[in-house]
C-alpha cells in the first residue's frame, strides 16, 4: 500500500459519506478557524499599538500623579495626592539627564464650529514649545507654539488633520480664527498627520500655550482633577540618558513633595515601556482566552472524529476482515484508518484556515483593526489539525488494526 | 507436500463454556488436489478451513505449509502469507461495495506492493479469465451474484496463490448460477491450481476428485 493508494482509498470514504464528514470535521473547522483568525487579528493590533507607542515619542518618560498600569487603582488615595505643578517641570528642565521638557493640561471640548461645519470630540492640549520635541510633532504648514505665545497668554493655537478636514476643507486654516471655549483663538499652524488608532483619530487635536490653557479651561477640581491636572512631558538627552533621567526625576520629586525615605513614591514615572507592559497584560489575557477556546473547540472536533472513526470501524469490520485476509497486516490496516481521521481533520483544518484569514481580511476591511496572517499561524493551524486527527484516530485506529480476520468477517 | 497437519484442534471458550468446532484433525494435501470438504452444519468445516488458510490459529496441534510451521509466524508473516500464497472465496462474496470491481480485484496486488503498471496488466488478464473484462468499471451494487463470485474468484487467484479456499461458493446463487462457478473452479483446478472448497452440498462436492468427510470436529471418511 503506497501513500497514493492510501489517500485515494480515504478520499474514496470520505466522498460516499460527505455529510458525514462535513459534519465531523465542523468542530476542527471551528476551532482552527477561531485560532488563526484571532491570530492573525492579534498580530495585527500588535503592530498598531506598537506603532502607535513609538508615535507617542520613543524615550518620553510621562510624570504624572498615578502610574500606568492595569491593576486596581486607589483613585480616594491618588485625589488626596499633591498636584504636579509647573514649577516641578521647570526644576526637571535643570536635570543633567534630561533635554526637554513640556508640562501640559487636557480638556475635550464636545464640538468645535467653523461657518456651519462641526468637528466633535476635539481634544485640547495646553502646553509648551518644547511639546513638539516631547510629542514628535511635525508641522504641514505655519508654525509651532512659541515662547512668547506662551508668555502673553496668546490666544493662538496649533489644529491637527482632523480638524482641517472637517472644519477647513478647501481653505488653508493658518490666519483663520475658531472659538475654543468662546475664545476667539487665531490659528498659527497645522500639525503633521499621526493616523489613527482604533479608529479614533490621533489628528482631532488642538494645541494652545498652557498660559492660556489655565486662563480658558477652569481649574479642575475633586475627582476630576486626579486625571486632567498637570503632566510633564520629559526628553532625556538620548536614549542611554533615559534610566539615568527617571532615577534623577524620582529623587528630584521624592525630595519636592516631602517624601521620607520610607514612604513610597506619590507620583508616577510613566514611559512607553509602562504602556507596553500594560497592553502586554491585556493581550496576554486575551491570548488564554483564545487558546482556551480554540482548544476546547479542537477537544470537541476530536472527540467527533474518534466518534466517527469509532463508527467506521463498526460500519466497516467485514471490510476489515477481507482487507486480512487477503493480506492486509495489522500495520496496514492501522496506517489505513489513521490516515482517514488525519485526513479529515487536515480538511477541517484548511477550511478553517481559509475561513480564518477570510475573517480576519473582513474585520481588517470593515474596522480600524487591522489583520495580519503570517505564514506560521497556516502552518500552526493546519499543524494542530494534523494532531488532533492522530491523537484521536491512534485509538479507533488501533482497535481496527487488532480485529481478528475470523471475527471481522463473521459480524453482521 | 503442500499442506500437512497433525492433530489439529481449535476450542471456542465461550465464558465458561468451551466449544470443541475441531478435534484432532490430521491431513495431508499435495499441490494440484481439488477437494471438497463435506459434512454437516457446525462439523467443523469452516474452523479447518479458517486454520488452513491462515486466519486463525489452532489450539493445538502442527500445521505445516510448503514445509512452514504456521503456529509460528508473526502478524506481519502470517498477512504475507495470506497475500502471497493464498486465495479466499467466500459464500458472501465479501466485495468492498462503491468500489469498481477493478479496484476489488486490484486489493492483494496493493497488499503486495506491485507497481501500478503490472497492477493493470494482471487485473485485465484475470477478469479475461473469468469472463468480466467488460465489467471492469461496475460497482458490486451493479453485478449479479454470479458476476459477483467471479470477481471474487479472480481476487483470489490474481496473486497466483498456492491454493485456493472456497467456503459455500454457490450457497448464495440460484443452481444454474452455481454451475456455471463450479464449471469455472473445474477449469482453474484443470489449469493445476490446488483448490479446497467447503460445501454440504453433494452435488456439488462431486465436482471435487477428493471428499473430505466431517462430523463433529473430526474427519469421518477421506477418500484419498
Ligand atoms: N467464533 C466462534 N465462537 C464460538 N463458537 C464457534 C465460533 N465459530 C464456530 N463456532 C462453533 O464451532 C462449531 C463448528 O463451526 P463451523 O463454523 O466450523 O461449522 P461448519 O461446519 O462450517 O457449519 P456450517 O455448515 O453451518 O457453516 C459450531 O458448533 C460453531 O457453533
Ligand atoms: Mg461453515
Amino acid at each position: 500500500m503506497t501513500i497514493k493508494d492510501l489517500i485515494s482509498s480515504s478520499f474514496n470514504i470520505l466522498r460516499t459519506h460527505r455529510l458525514r464528514s462535513f459534519l465531523t470535521i465542523l468542530g476542527i473547522v471551528i476551532g482552527v478557524m477561531t485560532i488563526i483568525a484571532i491570530l492573525s487579528l492579534v498580530q495585527g493590533l500588535n503592530r498598531s499599538v506598537e506603532e502607535q507607542i513609538q508615535s507617542l515619542g520613543s524615550n518620553t518618560i510621562f510624570v504624572q500623579r498615578f502610574s500606568w498600569g492595569t491593576g486596581r487603582m486607589d483613585i480616594q488615595e491618588i485625589a488626596k495626592r499633591k498636584e504636579i505643578t509647573i514649577d516641578d517641570a521647570w526644576a526637571i528642565a535643570r536635570l543633567p539627564a534630561v533635554d526637554k521638557v513640556a508640562p501640559q493640561r487636557n480638556a475635550n471640548i464636545s464640538s468645535l464650529n467653523y461657518q456651519g461645519r462641526t468637528a466633535k470630540q476635539v481634544e485640547v492640549t495646553g502646553s509648551t514649545p518644547d511639546l513638539q520635541y516631547t510629542t514628535n510633532y511635525s508641522i504641514e504648514s505655519g508654525r509651532f507654539i512659541n515662547q512668547e505665545d506662551y508668555n502673553r497668554k496668546g490666544q493662538v493655537c496649533c489644529v491637527g488633520g482632523y480638524i482641517v478636514d472637517n472644519l477647513f476643507p478647501t481653505e488653508d486654516p493658518v490666519g483663520k480664527y475658531i472659538n475654543i471655549n468662546g475664545k476667539r483663538t487665531l490659528i498659527i499652524g497645522v500639525l503633521g498627520r499621526k493616523g489613527s488608532f482604533f479608529g479614533q483619530s490621533q489628528d482631532n487635536v488642538i494645541i494652545i500655550p498652557l498660559s492660556t490653557f489655565n486662563k480658558i479651561f477652569p481649574k479642575p477640581i475633586g475627582m476630576q482633577a486626579v486625571f486632567s491636572g498637570i503632566s510633564i512631558q520629559v526628553l532625556p538627552k538620548s536614549a542611554k540618558h533615559l534610566e539615568p533621567a527617571i532615577d534623577q526625576i524620582r529623587e528630584l520629586m521624592r525630595r519636592r513633595r516631602g517624601l521620607g525615605y520610607d514612604k513610597p513614591d506619590d507620583f508616577g514615572i510613566n514611559t512607553q515601556e509602562s504602556l507596553r507592559e500594560i497592553y502586554k497584560n491585556i493581550s496576554n489575557i486575551a491570548f488564554i482566552v483564545m487558546i482556551g477556546v480554540a482548544a476546547i473547540s479542537l477537544l470537541v472536533g476530536g472527540i467527533g472524529i474518534m466518534n466517527i472513526m469509532l463508527v467506521a470501524v463498526s460500519e466497516r469490520t467485514r471490510e476489515i476482515g477481507l482487507r486480512k485476509a487477503v493480506g492486509a497486516s495489522t500495520r496496514n490496516i492501522l496506517y489505513q484508518f489513521l490516515f482517514e481521521a488525519v485526513m479529515l481533520s487536515i480538511i477541517g483544518g484548511i477550511i478553517g484556515t481559509l475561513l480564518g484569514v477570510g475573517i480576519g481580511k473582513i474585520v481588517s476591511a470593515v474596522s480600524p483593526l487591522s489583520a495580519a496572517v503570517p505564514v506560521w499561524t497556516v502552518f500552526l493551524g493546519i499543524g494542530f489539525s494534523a494532531a488532533v486527527g492522530i491523537f484521536f484516530g491512534i485509538y479507533p485506529a488501533n482497535r481496527a488494526a487488532q480485529l481478528n480476520p475470523i471475527d471481522a468477517l463473521r459480524y453482521e | 507436500m503442500l499442506i500437512q497437519t497433525e492433530n489439529l484442534t481449535r476450542h471456542y471458550t465461550i465464558g465458561t463454556y468451551v466449544v470443541q468446532a475441531l478435534r484432532g484433525v490430521s491431513l495431508a494435501i499435495e499441490n494440484g488436489e481439488y477437494i471438497a470438504i463435506t459434512g454437516p452444519s457446525g462439523s467443523g468445516k469452516s474452523t479447518l478451513m479458517h486454520l488452513l488458510g491462515c486466519l486463525d490459529l489452532p489450539t493445538s496441534g502442527k500445521y505445516l505449509l510448503s514445509n512452514t510451521d504456521v503456529t509460528s509466524l508473526s502478524d506481519l508473516e502470517l498477512s504475507r502469507l495470506r497475500n502471497q500464497s493464498i486465495g479466499f472465496v467466500f459464500q458472501t462474496f465479501n466485495l468492498l461495495p462503491r468500489v469498481t470491481v477493478m479496484k476489488n480485484v486490484e486489493l492483494p496486488l496493493l497488499y503486495a506492493g506491485i507497481d501500478s503498471r503490472i497492477r493493470n496488466e494482471k487485473i485485465e488478464a484475470i477478469l479475461e479469465r473469468v469472463g468480466l473484462a467488460h465489467r471492469k468499471t461496475h460497482c458490486p451494487n451493479e453485478l449479479s451474484g454470479g458476476e459477483m463470485q467471479r470477481v471474487a474468484v479472480a481476487r483470489a487467484l490474481i496473486n497466483n496463490p498456492q491454493v485456493v479456499f472456497a467456503d459455500e461458493p454457490t450457497g448464495n446463487l440460484d443452481s444454474k448460477t452455481g454451475k456455471e462457478i463450479m464449471t469455472l473452479f473445474n477449469e482453474i483446478a484443470q489449469e493445476g491450481n490446488t483448490i479446497i472448497l467447503v460445501t454440504h452440498d453433494p452435488n456439488i462436492a462431486g465436482y471435487a476428485r477428493r471428499q473430505i468427510k466431517m462430523l463433529d470436529g473430526q474427519i469421518l471418511e477421506d477418500t484419498k
